[in-house]
């Protein structure tokens, strides 16, 4: 796991996070020393150990089919940044053919 | 002024939820303007709730404080971000606000925190500082430092934190309070902003041992909303607090107890530990082999699920929207670039990282492997102890800015609460005396009690063996 390099603008960008040239100097030396941290972790034999990913893992839980009210549409539409006719409102998401 | 003791005033009838809402406000007025554990909070709301209180409930009238990341229908829930800061207002009750109300409770104040719970410090939320009230240049801990600070600044009788990493229990000994995360599942977390889903508990940060167990109790227990939260009966947390140690069989694991911790630290809760042998308790060495492993597999796990609950913060359907976007894909990535502050995005992109192709399975598959030898540690300790003792952190509470260019020291300091986490199991925190460090004077230090998963009864037990 000698993988302690990482390309922060790369990874920032399948984040969907934009970054400055600043930003990106500073978080470079923090997350690979955090990384390298990590490979400590390769020291470790894990040959045929299960992976955890809950403490206490409860599965297949199923509640009776009964119909209940949901937030009604005003209370969601409150926090929208922007909005119109009802719905939530965003730059165009297709472009013209 | 503990619950209990506000109880029996409210009983005698020498006050009222109405007095004790107005002093607190007026004690908020005088003091925190210096703490800065308060965000907001709504006097009006909460005095309307106190007009109708039932005190013949368990937390009956009992104002109750929250982490700004809980949300309560109506009022804000900033988790301590200028992604949320700018106009959210929480559109539902989370679970754990409507059990405090069905117990009597009144949710008052809304408590700083790190940015998304992220920090062990509270010198990550975006809004303000707070400052530890036994010395205003040292941090409160983290991320639950607002609820911390307060309960031991006399601004609030008890409050409600949530705990990832040690964000209740590290806070609650930085501040000389108790701080108690429950086990995972005990709790509901609906309503909570997620942080990491499978660590995030919800639980009570007090003035003593026997508040923590009321609030546990009114907030324990199923919740159909929340598909982790177990389908378990909630025992009675009181009934049993003052049995005493005696006969129980106590762990001390030496790589708790290694180089690095302070020694005023290492006195005060070794001398914590002989006062529950004085009681009659058995105390036996015991080894966590994994131990070391922890921060390295916490910090894996936990920004790669946080870089995933976090998604949802686009700039569509709530909080910060960049003005003027050039498209949909800019508006995603300046909304985030200008709403969230720098620790939230070094874990966005550590977890993305940790999970992208080519990494998964040396980053986070291996750490997931590694959570469950962790996890073992602490089964097999078990088999052996009742609980473990240990501190709560490698030191009291240090200065504000000390650490500010260097996370990794940060995360590193997290090694002792981390575990509980990863394994699932309830851990408390109790002050155990005072210790200078650094150039300060008579700081907190917290002794650190851990137990099996559910068993937060013996817990409590034990806490209350051990309060001074």
């Amino acid at each position: 796991m000698s993988h302690s390099h990482i390309d922060v603008r790369y990874v920032a960008n399948l984040a969907r996070l934009e970054l400055s040239d600043e930003e990106v100097a500073i978080f470079q030396p923090q997350l690979e020393a955090i990384l390298k941290h990590a490979e400590a972790l390769s020291g470790l034999d894990v040959t045929g150990i299960e992976p955890t990913a809950h403490a206490a893992p409860v599965f297949d839980r199923m509640r009776a089919d009964i119909p209940h009210e949901s937030l009604p549409s005003s209370a969601v539409l409150q926090n929208a940044p922007d909005q119109a006719q009802g719905q939530i409102r965003v730059p165009k998401v297709v472009t013209d053919a | 002024m503990s619950i209990t003791s506000l109880r029996q005033q409210f009983i005698a009838g020498e006050t009222t939820p109405t007095k004790v809402l107005q002093a607190l406000a007026t004690e908020i007025v005088a003091r925190d303007s210096k703490t800065g554990a308060y965000l907001s909070y709504d006097l009006d709301a909460a005095l309307n709730e106190a007009a109708s209180a039932d005190l013949s409930l368990p937390l009956g009238g009992i104002p109750i404080a929250l982490k700004d990341n809980m949300n309560v229908l109506g009022q804000p829930c900033t988790c301590g971000s200028k992604f949320l800061a700018e106009n959210y207002r929480s559109p539902y009750d989370a679970t754990v606000v409507k059990k405090l109300r069905a117990a009597g409770a009144i949710p008052f104040g809304r408590m700083n925190q790190d940015e998304f719970a992220m920090g062990s410090s509270t010198e990550n939320s975006a809004l303000q500082i707070t400052r530890n009230p036994h010395d205003p240049e040292r941090i409160p801990g983290g991320s639950s430092g607002g609820s911390a600070a307060s309960v031991a600044d006399g601004t609030a009788i008890a409050a409600l934190g949530s705990d990832t990493g040690g964000s209740i229990r590290q806070p609650a000994s930085h501040c000389g309070v108790v701080g108690l995360k429950p086990s995972y599942g005990r709790v509901s977390r609906y309503g909570l902003v997620a942080f990491a889903s499978s660590l995030d508990q919800i639980g009570p940060l007090t003035r003593t041992v026997e508040d923590a167990a009321m609030i546990l109790q009114a907030i324990a227990g199923y919740d159909p909303a929340d598909s982790t939260c177990l389908d378990v009966p909630v025992p009675d947390y009181l009934s049993g607090i003052n049995d005493g140690v005696k006969g129980m069989k106590l762990g001390v694991p030496k790589e708790y107890f290694g180089d690095g911790i302070d020694p005023g630290v290492r006195k005060q809760v070794e001398a914590a530990i002989q006062k529950l042998a004085a009681q009659g308790a058995e105390i036996l060495d015991i080894s966590l082999p994994h131990a070391e492993f922890a921060v390295a597999t916490y910090y894996v796990i936990a920004p790669a699920e946080a870089s995933s609950n976090l998604s949802r913060f686009d700039g569509i359907r709530y909080g910060h929207r960049t003005a003027n976007p050039a498209d949909i894909l800019d508006l995603y990535k300046k909304s985030r670039e200008e709403g969230f502050g720098p620790e939230v995005k070094r874990r966005i992109i550590l977890g993305t990282y940790v999970l992208s192709s080519g990494y998964y399975d040396a980053y986070y598959g291996r750490a997931q492997k590694v959570r469950t030898l962790i996890r073992r540690d602490f089964e097999n300790a078990f088999q052996k102890v009742d609980a473990i003792l240990s501190p709560v952190a490698p030191t009291p509470a240090r200065k504000i800015g000390a650490f500010s260019d260097d996370p990794l020291r940060e995360y590193l300091s997290d090694i002792f609460t981390l575990s509980a986490n990863l394994a699932g199991i309830p851990g408390i925190s109790i002050p155990c005396g005072v210790t200078d460090f650094d150039g300060g004077k008579n700081l907190p230090v917290g002794l650190q009690i851990l137990g099996p998963h559910l068993g937060e009864a013996g817990l409590l037990r034990i806490a209350k063996a051990a309060e001074a």
